[in-house]
C-alpha cells in the first residue's frame, strides 16, 4: 500500500547566470513515510539543488522554474510547498522537513554553545516552552544521540568531526519531523565513525518514523543503508529502483558506469559492478 | 631496482599547554621498485606524517630513512638527487598547480632544474610526459589550470611528478578530491606507470577498496602504529588485528551485503 | 574523501575500539566556565608589561636624540626656576650630563613611579600632568564618543546594508566612503561656514564659552555640548564611510558561511539569523579594530582642534612641538602610548570574551 510523504513533479531549476544553467530537469519523484531514499550523483548533477530546492533552501541566482512539490502531512494533510508564503514556510521548515549538513568546520555557529543552538529551535518553534523544559528537551536531544547533556555548554570547535556531526543530527531531530533530508552527513568522516553515525540514523529512524533523503556520492554506502536508490546525472534522474535492483540490475547506462567505478572490497578483484 | 627502507621511525610532536603527542611510532617498512604498497589509515592514523618524512618536509625524531642502503643527505646534492629519485602526488588538484602558469611551464621546470635532457630537447619531453599520462599534449600544454577538469589536472600532477624519472613515488590520496567516476581511471593510470616505469608506489589511503585493488602490499597504521602489515588479499580477506577487522566491517561492501542480508535488515 | 580536521595532531580517539563502542569523544580542551579568558590574558600579561617597559625606555631617549639647546638656552635665560624643578627638568631631559646613563635612567624611572613628568616650559612652568590632565577630558570626551557613535551607527547600518545585499540600500556605502575622502579641515570649514556663520545655530569654536569657568552646572554643561555638536558631527560624518565598510564586507563573507544556511533551514525569523548569527559572527573583527582605534583617540584629531579651535590634546602636542618644549612632548608620547597599550589590550580581552575559539589557543 503505497503511502507517500511526498510527491515531487516536474521540478526544475534553473542557475540564473549567463548563460543560464539548468540544474534540476523535470524530476519527478515519490517518498514513501518511513522510506530511506538515497540520491546518488556525482558532483553538479543537481542532488544537492534538489534537496534543497523541495525545501525552498535555494539562494539566488537559482531559480524555481516548475513543478509542484507536494508534502503529505500525517495530520494537516497535503501542503503545497511552493505555495506556502514566506511565514508558513518558516514554521513549516524544521517542524515537518529537517536538514542534516555536512558537520564539518562551519554548519554550527561557532560564537554560541551546542546547547544553545538546539534551544533557540524550541524557543523559535515552541513558544509555550519554558526555558527550563527548553534546556531539558535540548539536553534529551543530546542523550539521544550519545553526545552526553554535559556537552551542552561546549563550543562547536571544541567537539570532534563525528560529534558535531551527532549535534546536527540531533538538531535536525528536535521536533521529530517527518522527513530528514541528509546531505553528505558522513563524508568528512572516518570510517568507522561513519558507521556509527550510520547506526544511529537506522536506529533512530526505527524509533521516531522518519524518512530520509540520503545525499551523497558514495554509492556503495547507498547500497547498503537505503530502501530505493535515485541516480542523478545532469539535473535528472536517471533510475530509481530499489538498492537491490540496482545492485543486481541495473538498468541505465549511467548507473553502471557508476557502479564500475567503486573496485570491490571483498570478492574478485574487480570493479563493483558485475 | 631502488629499495626504499623505512627503519624504525618515530615522530613525537610537543603541543603547546598539551604534552607530546606521538605521530608515527616505530614505523619500519621497505619498499622496491616494481611494488605497490598501500598505506591505509584513518585520520590522526600518521599517514600524511609519514609522506611529510619522505618527502623531507619534516624529519623523523628517531629512526631514519634510507635509499639504496644509505642514509638521506641532509643537505646539499645528495638531497637534490634524493629528492629527485622521491616524488610526490598530492591530494588537491587544485591546489597542487599554480593557476599562473601554463602547463608547459609547471613540466618544463623540473626538467630544466634537474638537468634530465638537454635543452633543445626539452619540449618533445614535456610532450613526452603529457602523452604518458594519456594527455593530448596540443590540447592542454598551453593551458592553464583552472582551465581543466580535476582529474585532468591530477595527470599533470603526476607527469610533473615523472618529469625527473624518480624510482618511487609517494601519492597522497590521489584520488580523494576527484569526481567519483574518474578515480578509477587516475588509479588505473598510476598502476600503468608503475609496470611501464618499473617505480615503486605508496599509495597512501584511507580507503581500503582502492587499496586492495591496486596495492601488491598492505600496511594498516592506527594512531601512528602499524597494527598489520601483508599482501593485499591477506590483509583485506584475512585480517589478523582486531582494528583492521573492525575497518573491514565497518567499510560498505554490497557484495557481501547482497550475498549475505536478504536486503531487509540494516 | 579524508576528514577535514587540520593535519596538526588531535586528541581524538576515534581510532581506537573503545572510543567507537562508548562514543566519539571530544577534543581535550574543556568547556570554560568563565568567559574571560584569564589563562589568555596570562600568557599575554608577559608580553604587554614588556612592551610597557620598552614604550617607556623609548621614551626616556626620545628628548636624548634631540637637541637640548631650547631647554639650555631657557634655563640660562630664566633664573627665576626653583632647584628643584631645574633640576628634575634637566633629570627628565637628559641634560645632567654630569651624572651616568644609567642614573639618569634610574632618575627616570624614580620620577614616572611618583608620577612626575616635569613642568611645562610654554605653559609656565606648571606641571606636565597638570597640563595635560587638562587638555585630556576634552579630547578623550569629544573624540571618544564621536568614535563612539560613529562605530555604533557604521557597524548596525553596514551590518543591515549587508543583510540587505543588492538593494537600495547598497547606495550608503560610497556615499558614506564618499564623505570620509574629503580632507577633514575642508569638512570642518564648511560646517562652521555652514552652520555657525551663515546659520547661526552653532558657535564658531572652542570648547565652551569665551570668560566661562567650567564647573559641574547645567550652564556649562549646555555650553560644551553646543559647542561640541559640529566637531562630534563633523568627526562622525568622517569617520562612518570605514565602519561601515568593513562592517558590510565582514557580513557578506559570513552569510556565505554554511551555518547561515543552517539557521534559516531551521526557521529562524530573519531578525534572528540577522543578529544573533550573521552580525555577532561578522562584527568580532570590528571590534577589534574599534578597541584599536580607541588607543589614537588620545593623540586627538589636531586638524579638528585647529579648526575648531578646541582645546584638546593634538593641539597641545602642536604647540610643544613647535616651541621645543620637550617635557610637555614627552608628556604626551606617554600617555599616548600607555593608551594604545591599554587599548591593545582591551582588544585582546574584547576578542577573547567574543570568541570562544580564540579561548583555546596560545598566544
Amino acid at each position: 500500500m503505497p503511502d507517500p510523504l511526498l510527491s515531487v513533479r516536474d521540478f526544475s531549476v534553473v542557475y540564473d547566470v549567463d548563460p543560464p544553467v539548468a540544474a534540476v530537469k523535470n524530476v519527478s519523484l515519490e517518498l514513501e513515510r518511513g522510506e530511506i531514499l538515497g540520491l546518488a550523483g556525482e558532483s553538479g548533477c543537481g542532488k544537492t539543488t534538489l534537496a534543497y530546492g523541495i525545501q525552498r533552501l535555494l539562494k539566488a541566482p537559482a531559480v524555481i522554474t516548475g513543478g509542484s512539490v507536494l508534502f503529505h502531512d500525517a495530520e494537516a494533510g497535503d501542503i503545497d510547498v511552493n505555495a506556502l508564503g514566506a511565514e508558513q514556510m518558516r514554521r513549516f521548515r524544521w517542524d515537518k522537513v529537517s536538514m542534516v549538513f555536512q558537520g564539518a568546520m562551519n554548519a554550527l555557529n561557532p560564537v554560541a554553545t551546542v546547547g544553545s543552538q538546539l534551544e533557540d529551535v524550541f524557543e523559535v518553534h515552541r513558544p509555550d516552552m519554558g526555558r527550563r523544559q527548553r534546556r531539558a528537551a535540548a539536553a534529551e536531544l543530546l542523550e539521544i544521540v550519545k553526545v552526553g547533556e554535559q556537552r551542552a555548554r561546549s563550543y562547536p570547535h571544541e567537539l570532534s568531526g563525528g560529534m558535531r556531526q551527532r549535534v546536527m543530527i540531533a538538531m535536525a531531530l528536535a521536533l521529530r519531523p517527518q522527513l530528514m533530508v541528509m546531505d553528505e552527513p558522513t563524508t568528512a568522516l572516518d570510517v568507522l565513525v561513519q558507521r556509527e553515525i550510520l547506526r544511529q540514523i537506522s536506529q533512530l529512524r526505527e524509533e521516531f518514523g522518519f524518512s530520509v533523503i540520503f545525499i551523497t556520492h558514495d554509492l556503495p554506502l547507498l547500497l547498503e543503508i537505503s530502501d530505493r536508490i535515485a541516480i542523478m546525472r545532469e539535473g535528472e534522474i536517471v533510475e530509481v529502483a530499489s538498492a537491490e535492483r540496482i545492485w543486481n540490475a541495473p538498468q541505465d547506462e549511467y548507473t553502471r558506469t557508476l557502479l564500475t567505478s567503486f573496485p570491490r572490497l571483498t570478492g574478485e578483484k574487480g570493479v563493483l559492478a558485475r | 631496482m631502488t629499495t626504499l627502507e623505512v627503519r624504525r621511525i618515530t615522530k613525537v610532536y610537543n603541543v603547546r599547554g598539551a604534552g607530546q603527542l606521538t605521530a608515527l611510532d616505530d614505523i619500519s617498512f621497505t619498499l622496491n621498485s616494481g611494488q605497490t604498497i598501500g598505506l591505509v589509515g584513518q585520520s590522526g592514523s600518521g599517514k600524511s606524517t609519514i609522506a611529510k618524512i619522505l618527502t623531507q618536509l619534516e624529519k623523523p625524531t628517531r629512526g631514519e630513512v634510507l635509499l639504496d642502503g644509505s642514509p638521506i643527505p641532509r643537505r646539499g646534492r645528495g638531497l637534490r638527487s634524493y629528492r629527485q629519485q622521491l616524488r610526490m602526488v598530492f591530494q588537491d588538484p587544485f591546489a597542487s598547480l599554480n593557476p599562473y602558469h601554463s602547463i608547459r611551464y609547471h613540466l618544463e621546470r623540473p626538467l630544466r632544474l634537474d638537468d634530465v635532457v638537454p635543452a633543445a630537447e626539452i619540449d618533445a619531453e614535456v610532450r613526452r610526459l603529457l602523452e604518458k599520462v594519456r594527455l593530448d599534449p596540443d590540447a592542454v600544454i598551453d593551458r592553464r589550470p583552472h582551465e581543466l577538469s580535476g582529474g585532468q589536472r591530477q595527470r599533470i600532477a603526476i607527469a610533473r611528478a615523472l618529469a625527473s624519472r624518480p624510482q618511487i613515488l609517494v601519492a597522497d590520496e590521489p584520488v580523494s578530491m576527484l569526481d567519483v567516476s574518474i578515480r578509477l581511471g587516475v588509479l588505473n593510470l598510476l598502476a600503468d606507470l608503475q609496470r611501464e616505469e618499473g617505480l615503486g608506489v605508496l599509495y597512501i589511503t584511507h580507503d581500503l577498496a582502492t587499496a586492495r585493488h591496486f596495492s601488491d602490499e598492505i600496511i594498516v597504521l592506527n594512531q601512528g602504529r602499524i597494527v598489520e602489515h601483508g599482501t593485499a588479499d591477506d590483509v583485506i580477506l584475512r585480517p589478523q588485528d582486531p582494528y583492521t577487522q573492525e575497518l573491514r566491517a565497518a567499510s560498505p561492501d554490497p557484495e557481501r551485503f547482497f550475498a549475505t542480508t536478504t536486503g531487509g535488515a540494516r | 574523501m579524508t576528514a577535514v580536521e587540520p593535519q596538526l595532531p588531535t586528541f581524538e580517539d576515534e581510532g581506537s575500539a573503545d572510543a567507537v563502542v562508548a562514543g566519539t569523544t571530544a577534543t581535550r580542551a574543556v568547556a570554560g566556565r568563565s568567559r574571560i579568558p584569564w589563562r589568555f590574558l596570562g600568557g599575554r600579561a608577559a608580553f604587554y608589561v614588556f612592551t610597557l617597559w620598552a614604550a617607556l625606555t623609548i621614551n626616556f631617549f626620545l628628548p636624548r636624540l634631540m637637541k637640548g639647546d631650547a631647554v639650555t638656552q631657557y634655563l640660562a635665560r630664566n633664573r627665576d626656576i626653583s632647584p628643584e624643578a631645574a633640576d628634575a627638568l634637566r633629570a627628565l631631559l637628559g641634560l645632567d650630563t654630569d651624572k651616568s646613563l644609567w642614573q639618569q635612567y634610574l632618575d627616570y624611572w624614580g620620577m614616572l613611579l611618583h608620577g612626575d613628568l616635569g613642568v611645562s616650559l610654554l605653559h609656565g612652568l606648571r606641571p606636565v600632568t597638570e597640563v595635560i590632565g587638562q587638555a585630556l577630558p576634552w579630547t578623550v570626551g569629544l573624540v571618544g564618543l564621536a568614535t563612539i557613535i560613529s562605530f555604533a551607527i557604521g557597524t548596525i547600518g553596514g551590518a543591515f546594508i549587508g543583510w540587505r545585499r543588492g538593494s537600495k540600500l547598497d547606495v550608503f556605502i560610497p556615499v558614506t566612503t564618499f564623505l570620509s575622502t574629503i580632507p577633514y579641515f575642508w569638512l570642518g570649514l564648511l560646517a562652521i561656514a555652514v552652520f555657525s556663520v551663515n546659520l547661526k545655530w552653532f558657535p564658531i569654536g572652542k570648547a565652551y564659552g569665551v570668560g566661562m569657568t567650567p564647573g559641574w552646572n547645567l550652564d556649562f554643561i549646555g555650553q560644551v555640548i553646543h559647542h561640541g555638536t559640529l566637531p562630534l558631527l563633523t568627526i562622525v560624518i568622517a569617520s562612518l564611510g570605514g565602519w561601515m565598510l568593513g562592517m558590510r564586507n565582514m557580513m557578506l563573507t559570513v552569510l556565505d558561511e554554511d551555518y547561515i544556511t543552517v539557521a534559516q533551514a531551521k526557521g529562524m525569523p530573519s531578525r534572528r539569523v540577522l543578529w544573533g548569527y550573521a552580525a555577532r559572527n561578522a562584527v568580532l573583527p570590528q571590534i577589534q579594530s574599534f578597541a584599536l582605534s580607541i588607543g589614537f583617540i588620545v593623540g586627538g584629531t589636531i586638524v579638528m582642534e585647529m579648526v575648531f579651535s578646541y582645546p584638546g590634546v593634538g593641539k597641545l602636542l602642536l604647540d610643544a612641538t613647535n616651541a621645543k618644549d620637550y617635557a610637555l612632548m614627552q608628556g604626551v608620547f606617554l600617555v599616548i602610548t600607555l593608551s594604545v597599550l591599554v587599548a591593545n589590550i582591551l582588544a585582546d580581552i574584547a576578542y577573547a570574551f567574543l570568541d570562544p575559539r580564540t579561548r583555546q589557543t596560545e598566544a
